[in-house]
């Protein structure tokens, strides 16, 4: 059995690029969590203009999406898995390629961000034709995620030289993981690639006259949905393998992991249009069928929050634990020494909301209520803004203060910062559901209308809820606040002394959890055939769907630009 | 695989089969439905009102930036109105206040549902889909009252 506390030496170029690779999202994180709090402000009435945006409450939404939600967690993911293959299967990075991937990508996000603040590309994060951006913003977009597919590219041989020296062995759950994670992104980048590159760009240049936006939105939603899952299986991977060894104990069953992983090549990407209930051009039946796969992707969710729990049981249980639930007192949930274990355990208490609500969604007939209503962002900043942005704001903290090889700073201010911000982030999602559930819309200028009294539109009801928004959205803000605080405090520190080798590289140590139960699950430890029925399960739920769009639309769009009715050509 | 792990994969899967099949009931017996593809509906680029049976209505709507035609459309208790929606310029949404309407307008297709109103009432409805700078303007009201003689409607 080898143990699993080893540190991993990392060359001075790979520390350079992880460090870049973190703190840069780190800054353009902060610029879109401003947007999100002038969004607050700005749905309340409490502001009417920014200077800082130029007084437009869209351009701030698309900032704020595309910075928060695509541009910070694809660097997180790379950087995590930059991090994470080389250390599980102990071999050096190429990091020729890891420079190249995180160029295309660094170029992609600035020259996406740099239009947007220019206000070129107020086409919010869905970017839906027609509405037209400026060429480059969806070159940039591109840019990002070919960068992505080129670190994940870079794994590869190591994965496949690591399975010819171990034959036999089981590939390390944080590698499986990682490539999971990276598997689903190709599949369904493919979609958005097919968009942008045959559609969008050719049109948004001038080269074709117009679009079928039915086509466009399919696309985009073949590969919207999968992007959760993008998203969550980082923070799965820390969940699984970090947290119960941070606890104090180990993974109940190796196999679970594995399982769910594979379960979510499976069934994360043939879900798509669960997002498009209300879509004309599409049968209802095809709908209801990738209704029916989305809860099947509920599955390993469910797995999840039962092994984890067990994990944590079993950690309460080794410091003495006894009775039925004594174990959930005995967890680090205040220990300074141990404050990454805050950003995974809000994380999950976060999820079980967020993952509810994600099944309310998903419900067929429910989706009636809710669709396109504040429901939906408060639903997702209870999944991507909770257990997704803390398990990345954790981990790049605890990676940056590997790869730099500092001490964490203001470690008190970290640790409790996670549950400054679920205070704050249970709050504002409450006010945005109830307010969807009273028929409040999402992505809309509510200041302007429903909230001023003055408005023909005025909609007494909501202004509660829309001031519960306002409230938690500034504590959130609070919270981000003391992170950036620590994170750059970190940064900025000196070095700890003696630790910085002559050539620069610097020891890298994880958390990694042994497991408890570990069978063998040899029907686990090979991706193909998964990647095989996955592609037939899309093809088998996608072609009908595409039949049906191309069949029942007529004509095509030209371009427009928001601020006038008139097309562009 | 230990007892209580096989416990909680059986209860989860039996959670998810009973939401599987209270979709597929309520599509089926109760036929509650989104809506559908449509094919055999000719392409509008004008807002009408038809009376098509003693109670019930067809309604042709035309969203565009950023206005909904018609935006007010008033209706006696009780009138099942056959609703089709479409947009002339970009993706509008079209979100029924207390009702469970809720309708992407994409430009290049038309969309279909069939809703009854039996409370009498104002509902208001809003375009949810973000189409460019006056979204948040974008607006208009079914009014519901007993004993109109003639339904009407209002750009």
């Amino acid at each position: 059995m080898i143990t699993n506390d080893y540190s991993f030496r990392f060359t001075k170029s790979s520390k350079y690029l992880n460090a870049v690779l973190l703190i840069i999202p780190m800054v353009l994180l902060f610029i879109g969590v401003y947007g999100g709090l002038m969004q607050t402000l700005f749905r309340a009435g409490i502001v009417q203009s920014d200077p800082f945006v130029g007084g437009d409450y869209y351009k701030g939404l698309t900032f704020h999406g595309v910075l928060n939600a695509i541009v910070f967690t694809t660097f997180f993911a790379v950087a995590l898995g930059n991090a994470l293959v080389p250390y599980s299967l102990r071999k050096p990075l190429n990091s020729k390629i890891a420079w190249l991937s995180g160029i295309l990508m660094l170029v992609g996000s600035v020259l996406a961000a740099v239009f947007i603040l220019m206000g070129e590309a107020t086409v919010l994060y869905t970017f839906y034709p027609p509405l037209k951006a400026h060429p480059m913003f969806y070159v940039g977009l591109t840019l990002l995620v070919v960068g992505s597919w080129v670190a994940a590219y870079n794994w590869v041989p190591m994965y496949l030289e690591w399975r010819r020296e171990n034959k036999g062995k089981k590939t390390p759950l944080a590698v499986v993981g990682m490539f999971t994670t990276f598997i689903i992104w190709f599949i369904a980048s493919l979609a958005v690639a097919v968009e942008i590159l045959f559609m969008l760009l050719p049109w948004s240049l001038g080269l074709v006259d117009e679009i079928n936006v039915m086509l466009a939105r399919t696309l985009f939603w073949f590969f919207g949905h999968p992007l959760v899952y993008f998203w969550l299986l980082p923070a799965y991977v820390m969940y699984y393998v970090f947290m119960p060894k941070i606890a104090g104990g180990k993974l109940y069953s190796d196999m679970a992991g594995r399982l769910v992983f594979m379960m979510f090549i499976l069934f994360s990407i043939p879900v798509g249009t669960h997002h498009q209930y209300m879509d004309p051009a599409i049968g209802s039946q095809w709908k209801l069928l990738h209704g029916i796969f989305t809860f099947a992707v509920a599955l390993p969710s469910l797995i999840t929050a039962f092994t984890i729990a067990a994990s944590l049981e079993h950690a309460g249980r080794r410091k003495g634990a006894t009775g039925l639930f004594n174990w959930m007192g005995k967890l680090p949930y205040f220990d300074k020494n141990k404050w990454l274990f805050a950003y995974l355990i809000t994380g999950l208490f976060i999820f079980v909301f967020g993952g509810i609500g994600g099944i309310i969604n998903a419900s067929y007939q429910m989706n009636t209520v809710i669709h396109n209503t504040a429901w939906v962002p408060g639903h997702f900043h209870l999944t991507v803004a909770g257990p997704v942005l803390l398990a990345f704001l954790g981990g790049s903290l605890y990676l940056i203060g590997q790869f730099m090889n500092k001490k964490i700073r203001l470690k008190g201010t970290a640790m409790i910062m996670p549950y400054i911000y679920t205070i704050g982030l249970f709050i504002m999602s409450y006010g945005l559901k109830v307010g969807g559930l009273k028929g409040m819309p999402r992505r809309t200028n509510t200041g302007a209308s429903y909230a001023n009294p003055d408005s023909l539109l005025y909609q007494p009801d909501w202004m509660l809820y829309i001031d519960l928004t306002v409230i938690g959205g500034v504590i959130m803000f609070i919270g981000i606040v003391m992170f950036i605080a620590s994170f750059f405090t970190t940064v900025f520190s000196k070095s700890e002394p003696g630790t910085v080798s002559e050539d620069g590289s610097v020891e890298v140590t994880f958390p990694i959890s042994e497991s408890l139960h570990d069978e063998e699950a040899k029907w686990l430890r090979n991706f193909k055939p998964y990647i095989i029925i996955a592609i037939i399960l899309i093809v088998l739920s996608y072609a009908p769907v595409i039949y049906d769009v191309l069949q029942a639309t007529y004509g095509g769009s030209l371009p427009y630009s928001p601020d006038s009715p008139v097309p562009l050509r | 695989m230990d007892k209580s792990e096989k416990l909680a994969l059986t209860l989860s899967a039996l959670l998810l089969g009973v939401f599987f099949a209270s979709i597929i009931y309520a599509s089926t017996a109760k036929d509650i439905d989104v809506p559908t593809c449509i094919t055999d509906f000719d392409p509008f680029l004008r807002d009408t009102l038809f009376q098509t049976g003693p109670d019930t209505y067809e309604l042709q709507m035309v969203a565009r930036m950023w206005a909904f035609a018609p935006s007010t459309i008033r209706l006696p208790k009780g009138s099942t109105v056959d609703l089709y929606v479409t947009s002339q310029d970009i993706i509008h949404g079209f979100k029924v206040e207390r009702k469970n309407l809720n309708l992407m307008a994409v430009p290049g297709a038309i969309n279909y549902m069939r809703v009854t109103f039996d409370e009498a009432g104002e509902y208001l409805f809003a375009c949810h889909e973000f189409c460019g700078a006056a979204h948040h303007t974008m607006a208009g009201r079914f009014i519901i009252e007993e004993g109109i003689d003639e339904p009407e409607t209002e750009d």
